[in-house]
């Protein structure tokens, strides 16, 4: 099963390093990873969506833990958190049986960022399965490329990660 | 008292934290990027500075000091080969939880990335075998950085810690503020023993019938042996110690059931596996205790004190789980903890301690290796401290040796790095210039850093060297008698008349090939004021009294045990009809 953890890590040389030592080291999987700064510059936040067992997990957040750099990890998974990954899709400016592209990407609730007259940009943002919807509904138009970010997730309500 | 603030030069300001560290040793070898520091060294008068031959030995021997007192080792070596050459003994630190610190210089700053002669990554590439690292890119970093890499080495689980000082930042001048703290949000090692677990495994403790403790390395970190000692007092509970908690309990206790695992005592694996309560202490479920891991201890509940949460249900889960100092928990179970009646178990174990002791078929004609090490066992000081390099020395040192206090054996455990044996002792020897140290090693070990002999001869530590040579890679060539039909696989080395050798190098020794020559032999060797080599010829033997024996062969179980004669506890006692399948 696919888990989402928030770690807040120092903002310092290196950590980004010694979080993909451990997972490759250790042979923990990374499904996608985001990491930028917080408001406070000393601190960083990374979201890790990765794949395993209650005891692989189990350890993933206690070897996390052990890290001095790391000051907190949260598996939010369970709290079923908004999760969003943002996507940008370039298709040609086509017209097949299925419609047209341009209403295609409207339908999805896409925004086209940029347009010229072979082809446009759309961009995308929500959860992993619309983000794969988005993919399927596009496909036919014949994609040109595709790019997504890693997950960033953040917990309902007053909870918060800090 | 500080003195007047003025400007000192990055090496200085180094040497200075390391002496507020309390640092009286390093092992340091010098080269382009680190010979700053030695050059600030010179000046130092509380630091004595001992050159190892080789950087990887004096990683090593950090790792001995640290093993034998308990206070950081330190290591030093320039940039690139010399940092390279320290990582096996930063793994070593890291798998056996010493506390060590690895100084490396590194060229200067405006040099990094460029590929710059001697130039290597190693904060990068040590990123697996450290706890923790530093790059030092500002000379007024320099006394916060060591003072909290020593906290942080020492401190919870404890472990290698790595700084990397580029070498401008060594040439720099600056004035240093000593008390400058870095924040670290991320790091607290100071957890109070949580109440509700410690009352549960008490009553777990109380209910039992069967109970034994497995104990390891976490009680030799933490201090906790005397505690360790009351609570087996008080309980009655038998003891059985990982080969990193030899010396936690003292093997020649009744209730010390000794080392167990893949060539532990056989009575200590039967008990295990008949155990209603396994209280396990500051150990983590190595696989060479295990075996395999759905068929152990399957009938016993577990009780698991580490103070790394990340050792708890890692390799098997357990029913209590408790993150907190083996020491604190062991105190407030000497409060509180009330038993039953072990009497009964007690015997059982008895039983089994008769029916299948350690012991090996002695010889009149060669040299059994065995009896060399019980002799020394006997002949040595009850302080003397004992290393051993990997392999069949090792591991008939940690089953006849007999250990009864902690930090006397300083063994490679987790890495099993062979060259591990002589610079451990040389650095057990610096910390402690009056006791007896003695490396007890194999011929294959001894020569991966025998140019230590030369630190021992030069800087006068007199460490006794005993080497069991019989030519061969004794523990591989056991594996290929028992698995490949004897085919050798690059397992012969040869001989070498290793006295000759430390004669080369100005150091006294003896030759024997005679088990009547093997006594007096010590004899002189412990009499002897300086450093000594003792080389004992003995030949490999590919029968089973040739081998370490007992032996749990990988991934099996304790009826898999293969007895002296060659035969299984399992076939064993099926044969007695104490087993029926």
């Amino acid at each position: 099963m696919k888990h989402t953890i928030s770690v807040l890590v120092e903002n310092e040389f290196g950590v980004l390093a010694r979080v993909a030592s451990l997972f490759s080291g250790r042979g923990y999987n990374i499904s996608s990873l985001t990491v930028a700064e917080t408001l406070d510059p000393k601190v960083s936040r990374m979201t890790i969506v990765t794949e395993g067992s209650d005891a692989v997990l189990e350890q993933i957040v206690k070897q996390l833990n052990k890290l001095v750099n790391v000051i907190k990890v949260h598996d939010v998974t369970a709290e079923n958190p908004i999760n969003r990954t943002l996507a940008l899709v370039k298709v040609p400016l086509t017209t097949i049986a299925g419609g047209d592209v341009t209403a295609a990407i409207r339908e999805m609730g896409g925004e086209v960022v940029d347009s010229d007259r072979k082809c446009c940009i759309a961009e995308f943002r929500g959860d992993e399965s619309k983000i794969s919807s988005v993919i399927e509904r596009l496909k036919p138009f014949g994609i040109l490329e595709f790019e997504q970010t890693g997950n960033i997730a953040m917990q309902k309500g007053t909870k918060v990660i800090s | 008292m500080e003195t007047v603030a003025q400007k000192m030069k990055g090496s200085d300001i180094i040497i200075k934290s390391l002496e507020k560290e309390g640092v009286d040793v390093i092992f340091g070898y010098p080269g382009g990027a680190s010979m700053e520091i030695h050059q600030a060294l010179t000046l130092s008068k509380k630091i004595r500075m001992v050159l190892p031959r080789h950087e990887q030995a004096g990683a090593f021997a950090a790792c001995g000091y640290a093993r034998a007192t308990g206070k950081p080792g330190v290591c030093l070596a320039t940039s690139g080969p010399g940092a390279t050459n320290l990582i096996t003994g930063i793994m070593d630190a890291k798998m056996d939880s010493v506390p060590l610190i690895a100084i490396t210089g590194q060229v200067a700053t405006t040099m990094m990335g460029g590929d710059a002669f001697q130039e290597t990554d190693i904060v990068g590439a040590t990123f697996p075998c450290v706890k923790h690292s530093y790059l030092v890119k500002d000379i007024n970093m320099i006394p916060a950085v060591i003072n909290e890499a020593f906290y942080i080495a020492q401190t919870g689980r404890p472990g290698p810690v790595l700084i990397d000082f580029p070498k401008d930042i060594q040439q720099q001048e600056a004035i240093p503020d000593f008390n400058r703290r870095i924040h670290r949000p991320g790091y607290n090692p100071d957890i109070a023993p949580p109440q509700k677990p410690i009352l549960e495994s008490a009553k777990m403790i109380a209910q039992a019938k069967r109970p034994i403790i497995y104990a390891g390395g976490g009680i030799i970190s933490a201090e906790a042996s005397e505690e360790l000692r009351k609570f087996v007092r008080k309980t009655k509970i038998p003891i059985t110690t990982t080969v990193m908690g030899l010396g936690c309990y003292p093997e020649d206790d009744p209730l010390s059931l000794r080392m167990l695992g893949m060539h532990g005592a056989v009575y200590a694996n039967i008990a295990m596996n008949k155990a209603d309560l396994v209280i396990a202490l500051g150990v983590r479920f190595d696989d060479r205790v295990t075996g395999k891991l759905a068929e152990f201890c399957k009938g016993a509940k577990f009780i698991h004190v580490d103070v790394d949460a990340g050792e708890l249900n890692k390799n098997i889960k357990v029913d209590v789980p408790i993150q907190a100092n083996v020491k604190d928990v062991l105190r407030e179970w000497n409060d509180i903890v009330k038993t039953g009646d072990f009497t009964e178990w007690q015997t059982q174990i008895d039983g089994w301690k008769k029916e299948f002791p350690h012991h090996y078929k002695k010889s009149s004609k060669v040299i059994n290796p065995q009896f060399v090490i019980e002799q020394l066992g006997k002949l040595a000081p009850k302080d003397a401290i004992v290393s051993v390099g990997v392999g069949q020395h090792q591991m008939w040192t940690a089953q006849f040796y007999g250990f009864h206090t902690p930090r006397n054996w300083l063994c490679s455990s987790g890495l099993g790095a062979m060259g591990f044996g002589l610079p451990a002792a040389m650095g057990a020897q610096v910390a402690y210039p009056r006791r007896t140290v003695i490396d007890i090693d194999g011929d294959g070990s001894f020569l991966m850093n025998i140019q230590e002999l030369q630190t021992l001869r030069q800087e006068k530590i007199p460490v006794k060297c005993v080497i069991l040579n019989n030519k061969y890679l004794g523990m591989v060539a056991q594996w290929e008698d028992r698995f490949y039909k004897s085919v050798r696989g690059h397992t012969y080395i040869g001989d070498a008349d290793f006295a000759e050798i430390a004669d080369a190098f100005g150091i006294k020794s003896a030759t024997v090939t005679k088990p009547s020559q093997v006594v007096p032999a010590i004899k002189k060797m412990l009499a002897h004021k300086g450093p000594f080599v003792l080389d004992v010829k003995y030949p490999y033997d590919d029968r089973s009294h040739g081998h370490v024996i007992p032996m749990i062969p990988s991934n099996r179980t304790y009826l898999d045990t293969i007895l002296i004669g060659g035969t299984t506890l399992r076939d064993y006692w099926k044969k007695k009809g104490i087993l029926k399948e």
